[in-house]
Parts: structure tokens; C-alpha cells; sequence
């Protein structure tokens, strides 16, 4: 008998791709983030049994079906449902969720702020691509107020949602944002909420080449990308620019841009601490329009990380807490409670 | 036969009854409840048949003394088989004025009427709308009932002056020493409610002292007080031997599912959020942490459906619970658990509706939005409980059910079970029907890709655990292709799928016990159909009608859908089929859809169950029609 034992050789992005065929538009930033999740999986270390996906409705959403893992295609708004009692049930699940702005923000927004209450280990990708694409055209909550779609042809009148602003607010310990056509951005953002221990919010901004082409092309496309993005790294100053010329220092509460040409000196910047929730409340309200004169650069990256317990960590805790105070109740005893008589 | 007893120089009229009802009517704050529920108990334990029926208001705590603040608890007991609260009341307790307005009509000629003398006072007889001047207590509105006119309120300040408590809590005692009254007039023993008081308030024994005096005080008020002269005596029921509990239908419901996981060996999951009258399961299950009960308070009743979706997709026994309009919320989510045929349980406790309707009443119209209420083909199974310790059974089967065919499946109860109790004789864990609910671990289609929705024998689809290696795929609310799941958009594999998921519902009739005849002949001239609640009140009416020489039957359904498979032909020997109904006529319209037969409807939509007289009176009207 041979003693030696043959490593499980490794899985390749290949292997998660399930035998449907992807059937997204030509040129949707969909295709970009399916790649790179299935480019990150086989170094993640999680047995491939033990990957659950759980989607909403929505083209993002028709993701599930294109992972060679389990998964769950839900209904309209409550995949955040769907996917807190996979994990309340079993915790070596590697839940990960799929959903839009749409999908999200609007039909699935109570759901949304709770599960970033209660902090369920769930890796959550939002693609936000602010429109309705399965419905053909129709804005969303994350639209740009004034924007001309199929529903609202004089331009819509409603403001729409920060996501970022509404996790950090509903209590989110991980808020991060990313880009479609960054890719190496992307896999870096999503290794690192794949780390995080609760709820995992990732926004990535996602082209609708069909109905909103062009949304985020101010941070994606190489001719503005550089003075537009800010990339956030822990423990580093804000800089940003096409040749690092900008930092950003604090005024109080408030973000100021500040000259770095000509080799000024970078102390005083803000240096990024992801564990500063308020700071991080600070970026997330960068969230100027890019065509307005003396708007702050979109930040991108890790904004927020907290430690704080799951939800089912803590209700596991109850349950062996109950068990060793009054222990497990025989099903006889259940039957019977505390008050019986016999009739003879 | 009535008897005379002589006690401390005081003859005592003893009447002997073979069941008595008794309503506790005040206000909110009064503790009617709680007082119902000791008398309730002491019955019990006595060894008496009981049926109790609790109504209280939708408002918290409505403006006291108001007629829609009353709380009113009734309870029917007796030395024969109960099956109802009783009709109208042998004794009425009202505390108040309002409770006197709001119950009067409904005591019996000749019954008894004990009054809190304190409750109408010019103030109270306002609060209950008694026009200017009137006192029902003095203007003869009362001839015709024998009265006993208590200063309660007096009485028990006096008996508690010496404890050192503040007028509220003294005030608060006064149910005790009514429930001590009815005591002695009822011949019970105070032990009980003696242990009960000691328990509850062990740790404040000035108020422990308080309660018990006050209940003591009232036995021996009733012992002493020359004006009462009247007992009664109720015997011990014949019930089949064995040792009993009291309980009520969400109690029963809650440890049924309990039951079931275990004997399925699965963890039991409740998403649910908080809806009158279905939260005591809820509050009743997020006891059992130890028994690795997990109970999830979900942000809506959307999220409490899911929850348990995605509780069940990932190995455990999900179930949903709710009322009415929280169940028109999960339909959607139905409709995925159909789709997906994921097991689940979702238990509708009717309350009265559309909207928020009645939702402190009872009512049985949901069924059809049980049967129909998804969009699409979307068959489920529909169980109904007919009375609190039924639901035990129907809870447990609905997760058999729910797990042996891979398919959401509805129990219905209402709130009149839902809050009313009976004596349970309880099953030992041992006699409990197993429940087989086998997870796949390997592959059912070797060398190629796992198939979910190959179907057995039964057309049901394999069980799969996430985590199980070799076995990945997807399920979902698109539509799929037979046997692999795949997404398809295919109209004739869609027609096929519709029919697949149809046929493996209605072969469940293959795997239910046979409906038979409860009461009667099976060929009587006129069958009493029923379903769920109106269990107890046709049985009554249809068993005291064969007793008076009528030919006449009870056919009773827990299984509303599928019908059982014999349904039809014992539905057929009778000439009459008469189908009574808290709603407009639901079952009607199914049966005589199914059977083509014309079904007499009977219905009441009046937020309270039938009365046993309602029942006899409509049976004997259909018996003497042509």
C-alpha cells in the first residue's frame, strides 16, 4: 500500500462554470464580474460543495445559474431572505448573494438594511448598473435624478439612493466598492469580503450597454479614470490623480482636494483607516456629479470594516447556552408539560 | 336530581348539571383571562370535559369600561363529552357595565348573573352607553335571571386593608376573590390557583398573600352570606382513561412541529413575524433553544416565508406562521417553494378579514386563497385542524407532508382554536407515525450530471443538502426543464411540468387515511359536511339531533387539499350533503365543482363560531324540506 498522499489538485476558474449557456448582452458588465468571481474561487480554499449562491430577480441575478456550485434563483427582492436561513441553518455554507440596484435598493430594500443589521456571514454582490435592464429601461433607486428612461420621459423627479451612505447607515461591517472593467480591482475586493466574517457589501458598478450606456464610464475609461477614482488602501494617504498630483486632507469634517504637484509633501493627508466608521461615512458622501466644477474624486476600494458578531453566531450561542443550563427537553416531556392528570 | 345540603346553619340548594357554561365579561385590565383559565384548569383537573373560548378586544387596552374594551373568557364543562364552548351562558360574571351590556344576550333564561356592584356606577354605566339615568340593575332589565349583586370592589378592599398594599394592586385582587366565589359555588377546590398564585408570585409575597386572601375571601363570602343558597354540582366526565394536559390550538401547533423535526431528524426553522392571532406559536417555539429550535423574527411576513425557504433548501424543517393578510404577503414566495418543490410548512391561523378585518375574531375564509391564492399552476396541499389539540395532529401531519413530497403545504386553523382549549390525551413520542425525510448523497445519474428533478414512483424529487459533493445545481423560480432543472422556456415542457407538479399533489390522497363517517349512517338522509373549527358544533348538533330521532350524519375533512380519494362516494350514499361554513361558501364551491353534487350551503361571517342550536336548527329545516 502506498503511503503517499496525492494533494487535491487545485480547481481552476473552469470548474465553476456551470453548462448554461450565459446568456447576458453582448458587452455586459455582467460578463467581467461572472469572470472574476470564477477566476477567485479556486484560491479561496472553500470546499466546492460548500459555495451557495442566492439571487434575486433581475440580470444580475440570472448569475446563480452560471456557477457549477448550489444555488438558489429566488423571487424579486429577497435573496436576502432566502440566503439569512441558509446561513442561520448551516453555518459552513460559503453564501454568496447576487442581486442589482433594482432588485436591491427598491423591491428589496427592507431587506437590504436588515441584513446589514444583523450581520449574517454573507458575501453580497450588488451590480449596479442605475437601470432596469430585465424590465427594459425603467430607472432605479440609484438613477441619477433627471434621468430620461422609458418610465419617466421628461426625466425623473426622484432623488436617488447612496448605496454605500444606506449601508454604513443600516449598520454594514464591510462596505466596499468596485468596477466592472477594473478587473484586478474586483479581485482584490472580492477576496477580501470573502475574508470578512458578516454581511459583505460590495457595490461594482456595472455598464448597461443597452439601456444606460456609458453610467460609470467617468471612472472605468482610461482618459478620465486617474482624476476621477480615488483607490482606497488601508493605512495609506488619499492621493489620486494622473500622476499622484492630488491628496485630500480633512478640514474638520469636511474632504479638501489639495495640490501634491511639485513634489509637495504628502503629511497632513488623510490616511485611510478602514475601521473609522465615521470616516468612512465622510467618503461614502463623496458622491459628487463629475460634471459639476470642484467635485471630489468616487472613492473605490474597502471604505468600512467591522468586527462584530453574525447573527448566527449569536443565536448558535443561545442555543448551546440553552443546552447547558436546562438541556435538551425529551420530546415525552414536551408532550406532556408541566400539568397533567389521569383519568383512570 | 337536585339535593338540599346543610352547612354552617345555612341550607343550600345543590343542583346537578351535566355540563355548565360560564362567561368571565370585563374589562381588559380586569384579568378575565387569567381567571377563565384557573376556573379552566381546576375543571381539569378535577376531571371534567371542557371547551373554552377566549374574545378579547383588538385594541390593547381599549378605553376602560367601554363595551369594546371588554375581555371576555367562556368556558363549557361538564360531566359528558364537550365539544364547544356552549352556546349561550349559564352564569355570567360582569365586572362592569360594559361587560353586562355586551353579554347579556346571551345567557340563558333563568341563568344566573353576578355582578361587581363597583362596575355601575353613574361613570360606568356612561362608559358603556347606558342612556342618561338607567341601570340595568335596577329598572327590571334583569327580571327573569337570578342576579347576585357583589360590591367586589368593597369587599376585597376590606379584606386586604390590613396588608399594607396600595389601592391599585388591592383593586387588581378583585378577580380573585370572583374566581374564590365561583368556587364554592361551583364546588371546586381552591389548591389549584392556590399552587398557581404561589408560583407566579413567589417572590412578592405581599402580593402572593394579597391574591390568596382575596380568593379565599370570596369561597368564604359565598360559604357565609345568607343570600346564596344555590350550588351546583357537575360530575366527573367519562373520558377514555389516561393521563391528559390542557392546551390550545397554537400551543399544539407549535409542539407538533416540534415533534415532527425531531422524528424527521431535522433542525426546525420558523421565519415568522409577529400577527394577531399566530404569534403565541412563535412565542411558544423561541422557548425550545435548547432542543436546537432556531426561531427567526423576520422584518416582514416576505422575509419570514423565505427565511424558512432558504432554512429548508439548506437541510432543516422550514416552517412559516401567520394570519390572513400575512399569508396574502407570502404568496409570491409560495409560489417559489412550488415551483422548486422545497418543503416547507406555513400555518394560517384565519382571523376575520379582507385587510385587517377582524383580527381578534374568527373566520375560515381563506380557503380558497389557501387552495388557489398563487398566481399560476401552483397546487399545494391544504390540511385543517378542527380542534386545539387536532392541531397537534395536523401540525405534524403538514410536515410530513411537507418533507415526504417535497412541497409546501398549508395547515389551517383558526382563532378560535387557535386560543381555545380542550383536554388533550397526549401521545407518547414513541406512537408518533415516522416521517422519512432522507437526504440524497450520491448521484442518481451516474457518469453524467446529477438530475434534482428526476421524480420517484410518488413524483417526488430527490432531497439534496447543500454541501454534498458531486450533487452542485441550481434550482429556482424560472421555469425548468424535467428531470434536470435547467432553466426552459420550452411550452410543451412546460405543460408537462405543470401537470408533473399537479399529479405529485394530488397523488398524496394515495397516502391519507380514507374519509369516513363521523356521526350517523353513511346513507342518512342528510350529511353535515364540515371542515377545520366547525368540528366541535356540528358533532354536538348532529349527535344530539340522532339522539332525538333524526337521520342525520357528520362527515368531517382535515384534508381540504387533495380531497380524500373516497370522498366523492361517501358523499354520494347521502340524499343531502348541507356544508356549513364561517365564510360565504367555500367548500361548497369546491365540493360541488369535484362531485357535481348540489351541496346545501350554511354559512355565518360574523367573527364567531356557529352555535350548536344555529346548526339544529338549519339541519331540521333541511330534514323537512323536500
Amino acid at each position: 500500500m502506498s503511503t503517499e498522499t496525492t494533494a487535491p489538485v487545485k480547481k481552476t476558474a473552469k470548474d465553476f462554470a456551470s453548462d448554461q449557456d450565459v446568456k447576458w448582452c453582448p458587452g455586459c458588465g455582467d460578463y467581467a464580474i461572472l469572470a472574476q468571481v470564477q477566476r477567485v474561487f479556486p484560491d479561496l480554499n472553500v470546499p466546492k460543495e460548500n459555495y451557495v449562491f442566492v439571487s434575486g430577480i433581475g440580470c444580475s441575478s440570472r448569475f446563480t445559474y452560471y456557477m457549477d456550485t448550489f444555488g438558489v434563483h429566488s423571487i424579486h427582492g429577497r435573496a436576502a431572505c432566502v440566503a439569512s436561513g441558509v446561513r442561520a441553518t448551516n453555518r459552513d455554507l460559503d453564501v454568496w448573494l447576487i442581486s442589482g440596484d433594482g432588485d436591491s435598493l427598491s423591491i428589496g430594500g427592507n431587506h437590504f438594511i436588515h441584513l446589514m443589521r444583523r450581520n449574517f456571514e454573507i458575501k453580497y454582490l450588488m451590480f449596479n448598473n442605475q437601470i432596469y435592464g430585465l424590465t427594459k429601461g425603467q430607472y432605479s433607486p440609484a438613477s441619477e435624478k433627471g434621468i430620461k428612461t422609458k418610465s419617466t420621459p421628461m426625466g425623473s423627479v426622484d432623488e436617488p439612493f447612496n448605496p454605500l451612505e444606506l449601508a454604513i447607515g443600516a449598520k454594514s461591517t464591510f462596505v466596499a466598492r468596485s468596477l466592472d472593467r477594473d478587473p484586478k480591482h474586483q479581485q482584490f475586493v472580492i477576496k477580501r469580503a470573502h475574508e470578512h466574517k458578516g454581511t459583505a457589501f460590495v457595490e461594482i458598478y456595472q455598464n448597461c450597454p443597452v439601456f444606460n450606456d456609458g453610467a460609470f464610464f467617468t471612472y472605468t475609461e482610461k482618459e478620465t479614470k486617474k482624476e476621477e477614482c480615488l483607490f482606497l488602501e488601508h493605512g495609506k494617504p488619499l492621493i489620486f490623480g494622473a500622476n499622484n498630483e492630488h491628496g485630500i486632507k480633512l478640514d474638520g469634517l469636511k474632504p479638501v482636494i489639495v495640490d501634491l504637484s511639485g513634489g509637495a509633501s504628502t503629511d497632513g493627508l488623510w490616511i485611510h483607516d478602514e475601521t473609522d466608521r465615521m470616516k468612512a461615512m465622510i467618503l461614502a458622501g463623496m458622491f459628487d456629479n463629475p460634471a459639476h466644477a470642484g467635485h471630489m474624486p468616487r472613492p473605490f476600494g474597502v471604505f468600512y470594516q467591522e468586527k462584530r458578531a453574525t447573527y448566527e453566531d449569536d443565536l448558535h450561542a443561545q442555543i448551546e447556552e440553552a443546552k447547558a443550563k436546562k438541556g435538551k427537553t425529551p420530546l415525552d416531556k414536551i408532550l406532556s408539560g408541566d400539568k397533567t392528570w389521569v383519568i383512570a | 336530581m337536585d339535593t338540599i345540603e346543610k352547612k354552617a346553619g345555612k341550607t343550600v340548594e345543590v343542583r346537578h348539571a351535566e355540563n355548565v357554561v360560564v362567561r368571565f365579561s370585563g374589562d381588559s385590565g380586569d384579568g378575565m383571562q387569567l381567571t377563565g383559565s384557573q376556573f379552566t384548569d381546576t375543571s381539569a383537573f378535577f376531571g371534567q370535559d371542557l371547551s373554552t373560548f377566549p374574545e378579547f378586544p383588538a385594541e390593547i387596552r381599549a378605553p376602560a369600561g367601554t363595551v369594546a374594551g371588554v375581555s371576555g373568557f367562556q368556558v363549557n364543562f361538564g360531566s359528558k363529552e364537550i365539544y364547544t364552548p356552549g352556546d349561550e351562558y349559564d352564569v355570567l360574571v360582569a365586572m362592569n357595565s360594559a361587560g353586562l351590556k355586551s353579554d347579556l344576550h346571551k345567557v340563558k333564561k333563568g341563568g344566573i348573573i353576578l355582578v361587581n356592584t363597583a362596575g355601575f356606577d353613574k361613570k360606568n354605566l356612561n362608559l358603556a352607553k347606558y342612556p342618561e339615568g338607567a341601570n340595568p340593575l335596577e329598572d327590571g332589565t334583569l327580571s327573569g335571571f337570578t342576579v347576585y349583586k357583589i360590591d367586589v370592589t368593597k369587599l376585597v378592599k376590606e379584606a386586604l386593608t390590613d396588608t399594607g398594599l396600595g389601592m391599585k394592586e388591592i383593586e387588581r385582587s378583585k378577580n380573585m376573590f370572583v374566581l374564590g366565589f365561583l368556587f364554592w359555588m361551583f364546588d371546586k377546590s381552591m389548591d389549584y390557583t392556590i399552587g398557581f398564585i404561589t408560583e407566579k408570585f413567589g417572590k412578592k409575597p405581599e402580593i402572593m398573600n394579597a391574591n390568596i386572601k382575596a380568593l379565599r375571601a370570596g369561597y368564604n363570602y359565598g360559604e357565609t352570606t345568607e343570600i346564596f343558597t344555590t350550588r351546583w354540582k357537575v360530575d366527573v366526565a367519562k373520558m377514555p382513561a389516561g393521563v391528559y394536559r390542557q392546551i390550545t390550538g397554537n400551543h399544539a401547533t407549535a409542539i407538533g412541529l416540534i415533534c415532527a423535526a425531531e422524528k424527521a431528524k431535522l433542525e426546525l426553522f420558523l421565519g415568522s413575524y409577529p400577527i394577531t392571532p399566530a404569534s403565541d406559536i412563535l412565542h411558544e417555539l423561541s422557548k425550545y433553544r435548547a432542543n436546537g429550535v432556531k426561531t427567526f423574527q423576520a422584518e416582514d411576513e416576505i422575509a419570514a416565508i423565505c427565511s424558512a425557504i432558504g432554512a429548508s433548501y439548506a437541510g432543516a424543517l422550514g416552517v412559516t406562521t401567520s394570519s390572513g393578510p400575512g399569508i396574502a404577503l407570502k404568496m409570491e414566495a409560495m409560489g417559489l417553494a412550488v415551483i422548486t418543490e422545497t418543503p416547507l410548512v406555513v400555518v394560517n391561523v384565519q382571523r376575520g378579514g379582507p385587510s385587517t378585518g377582524l383580527p381578534t375574531k374568527t373566520e375560515q375564509a381563506d380557503l380558497l386563497q389557501a387552495i388557489h391564492g398563487r398566481h399560476g399552476e401552483a397546487p399545494l396541499p391544504v390540511i385543517a385542524a378542527s380542534t386545539p389539540a387536532d392541531c397537534f395532529d395536523c401540525a405534524y401531519e403538514a410536515a410530513r407532508i411537507a418533507l415526504e413530497h417535497m412541497t409546501p403545504v398549508m395547515l389551517l386553523t383558526d382563532g378560535y382554536i387557535a386560543n381555545g382549549s380542550e383536554p388533550w390525551k397526549f401521545p407518547s413520542a414513541d406512537s408518533l407515525k415516522p416521517i422519512n425525510a432522507e437526504f440524497v448523497t450520491e448521484t442518481n445519474n451516474p457518469g453524467g450530471k446529477f438530475l434534482p428533478y428526476k421524480r420517484d414512483e410518488r413524483g417526488v424529487r430527490p432531497r439534496t443538502k447543500p454541501g454534498t459533493p458531486g450533487l452542485e445545481h441550481r434550482i429556482g423560480g424560472l421555469e425548468k426543464q424535467d428531470e434536470t432543472g435547467n432553466v426552459s422556456y420550452d411550452s410543451v415542457n412546460h405543460e408537462k411540468m405543470v401537470h408533473l407538479r399537479q399529479a405529485k399533489v394530488d397523488k398524496i390522497a394515495d397516502s391519507i387515511p380514507p374519509a369516513h363517517v363521523d356521526s350517523g349512517k353513511e346513507n342518512a338522509k342528510l350529511c353535515v359536511l364540515g371542515w377545520g373549527s366547525t368540528a366541535g358544533a356540528i358533532k354536538t348538533a348532529v349527535r344530539e339531533l340522532i339522539a332525538e330521532g333524526h337521520d342525520v350524519a357528520h362527515v368531517h375533512l382535515r384534508y381540504v387539499n387533495p380531497f380524500q380519494k373516497n370522498l366523492g362516494e361517501v358523499l354520494a350514499k347521502f340524499d343531502k350533503v348541507m356544508i356549513p361554513e364561517m365564510n360565504l361558501g367555500q367548500l361548497a364551491m369546491l365540493i360541488r365543482a369535484k362531485y357535481m353534487i348540489p351541496a346545501i350551503k350554511f354559512n355565518k361571517v360574523q367573527g364567531l363560531p356557529f352555535t350548536v342550536d344555529e346548526l339544529k336548527v338549519k339541519i331540521v329545516e333541511i330534514l323537512n324540506s323536500k
